[in-house]
């Protein structure tokens, strides 16, 4: 049973040993001369006030709404993948009731598109 | 499962592995070349035959490099980051067959890693994951561009994902499987038979609304121009990198180019039948040339992303969302259906049925079509076009 990872788990092992040493080797080889200027934040030659941590800032409220609309539409493709599958067995019935389901989804996408939920300014 | 078959598996891995990092150093200096031949420059030709070996100076120098990490990042995140990204862009190719299958003493060996049931949606996962990194690095560095880019990308990327899940959700229904061998197997079966030229029945000729849906998102997937809004280097600089150098630079460096050639592969594999291709010649030749069929298939995808490039100007960001919410959603989800529907109407419905169907449906379109002048809303006789309105400020006499 879990020798059917073996595989992928020989690629992730390669992959992670190959990306983690690269990052060690290379963290070895450098030179290391810090001064401030070079440790700044990088902002096109304004000096960075250190007051202000960028993290606490706000976002435009448009991120969220896509954030949120994804969630909503990619859980509906995680519930078409099995749906996808089995599609030949299940026949008219899974058909009809999948597509309910999609056009209930289309009809909420219909509403939000008219609200300007995905217009971006 | 004895030693000889762990020994396969480990060659197997170590040959996609090597096949995909050579690939990528090749695709940055081929990318470099053919941009540079569409601008009529000479691009990178010192190192090596036709500067072949660029990207390895390249690569080296920045292992050389001092790393400068600003003073207010998250370390453990900001040190995650790359390693995420290269990380699952190197594990992302492990479902695909990058060549045939042939005997090694008395053994199959078939050139792919891992061919699970569950296949394709692997591909999915992984590149759900590769939004961590950008994510990631973008919040972790503590400066304005990195995080204004990260969040940018990380939109970007989510949204185009729904299409692209979508449009493999539909080559499923018609492929009944998620497995990427059984995708490649099925599209071997001929379609029709040309002379002795049997043409193969590829899916992105039944699939091909599909096919450009997931053409499109995987070159905003990648962040490759006309989509890499990225690194809009106008505006953001360099985007969630802009606070990473040397090796961890190299590290998101490597991780998009080397999906980039992920995708191509993927492309090759679900629309384009995978490394199959006509088998001639004596034993060794048979065992090569679907891997030679491979390459080349990806090599005209990779060419064609880097055409892009060379061609088109980046899009404006409210553009680049109304394609993927406004056009490319709406027209998977209904692709979905269709592709549902034929494929439901085919296999569990007669000839006799399908017939009847068709016979309403054409006749309901037919009454639509007649009864359409009827049903339109008639245009309003008393509307006149408004009058310019009189300018408020004085304008020049003409």
């Amino acid at each position: 049973m879990l020798a059917e990872y073996l595989p992928l788990a020989v690629l992730a092992a390669i992959a992670v040993a190959f990306v983690g040493l690269s990052l060690a080797v290379s963290s070895r080889l450098g030179p290391s001369r810090p001064n401030p200027a070079k440790r700044a934040a990088y902002e096109s030659g304004i000096i960075p006030d250190p007051a202000t941590d960028v993290r606490g800032s706000r976002f435009p409220v448009k991120f969220y709404i896509v954030a949120m609309l994804f969630i909503i539409f990619d859980v509906e493709a995680v519930f078409l993948y099995p749906w996808a599958v089995t599609l030949r067995d299940l026949g008219w019935y899974g058909f009809g009731v999948m597509a309910v389901f999609i056009i209930l989804l289309l009809e909420s996408y219909y509403y939000v598109l008219r609200k300007g939920g995905l217009e971006w300014d | 499962m004895d030693l000889v078959d762990v020994a396969i598996t480990f060659a197997v891995a170590l040959g996609a592995f090597a096949l995909w990092l050579v690939g990528t150093a090749l695709l940055i200096w081929g990318e470099r070349r053919v941009i540079a031949l569409m601008q009529t420059r000479v691009g990178p030709n010192r190192l090596g035959p036709f500067g072949l070996l660029q990207t390895v100076a390249d690569g080296a120098k920045l292992f050389f490099k001092e790393d400068i990490a600003p003073r207010n990042i998250d370390r453990f995140v900001y040190l995650g980051a790359p390693f995420v990204s290269a990380t699952v862009a190197l594990v992302t190719f492990a479902v695909i067959p990058y060549g045939g299958t042939f005997q090694v003493s008395g053994r199959e060996v078939t050139l792919q890693v891992w061919d699970p049931n569950i296949g394709m949606l692997w591909i999915l996962a992984m590149s759900s994951l590769g939004v961590y990194g950008i994510f990631l690095a973008g919040w972790s560095s503590g400066s304005k561009y990195p995080l204004l880019g990260g969040v940018r990308s990380s939109a970007q990327l989510i949204s185009y994902e729904l299409a692209m899940g979508l449009s493999l959700a539909a080559v499923f229904i018609y492929a009944g499987t998620l497995q990427a061998s059984q995708i490649v197997a099925n599209q071997q079966i001929p379609l029709f038979e040309l002379g002795p030229i049997a043409v193969p029945a590829w899916h992105v000729v039944p699939m091909l609304p599909a096919f450009v849906i997931f053409f499109l998102t995987s070159v905003a997937e990648t962040q490759r121009p006309p989509f890499d809004l990225p690194e809009a280097e106008g505006e953001l600089v360099a985007g969630f990198h802009t606070e990473y150098s040397g090796a961890k630079f190299a590290m998101f460096f490597l991780a998009e180019f080397m999906n980039v050639i992920t995708f191509s592969a993927v492309m090759v594999t679900l629309f384009f039948g995978g490394p199959s291709g006509p088998l001639f010649g004596p034993g060794w030749l048979q065992a090569l040339l679907p891997t030679v069929y491979f390459i080349a298939k990806v090599g005209i995808f990779l060419f064609v992303f880097i055409w892009l490039r060379g061609t088109l100007p980046r899009m404006r960001y409210d553009r680049l969302m109304d394609l993927g919410w406004k056009v490319l959603l709406p027209l998977g989800l209904f692709w979905v259906l269709a592709t549902g529907f034929a494929v439901v109407l085919r296999t569990s419905t007669d000839q006799g049925t399908v017939l009847r169907i068709a016979g309403v449906g054409a006749g309901v379109a037919l009454l639509l079509y007649l009864a359409a002048p009827l049903l339109a809303r008639r245009p309003r006789r008393d509307t006149q076009p408004e009058p310019e309105p009189e300018p408020k400020f004085p304008t020049p006499s003409r």
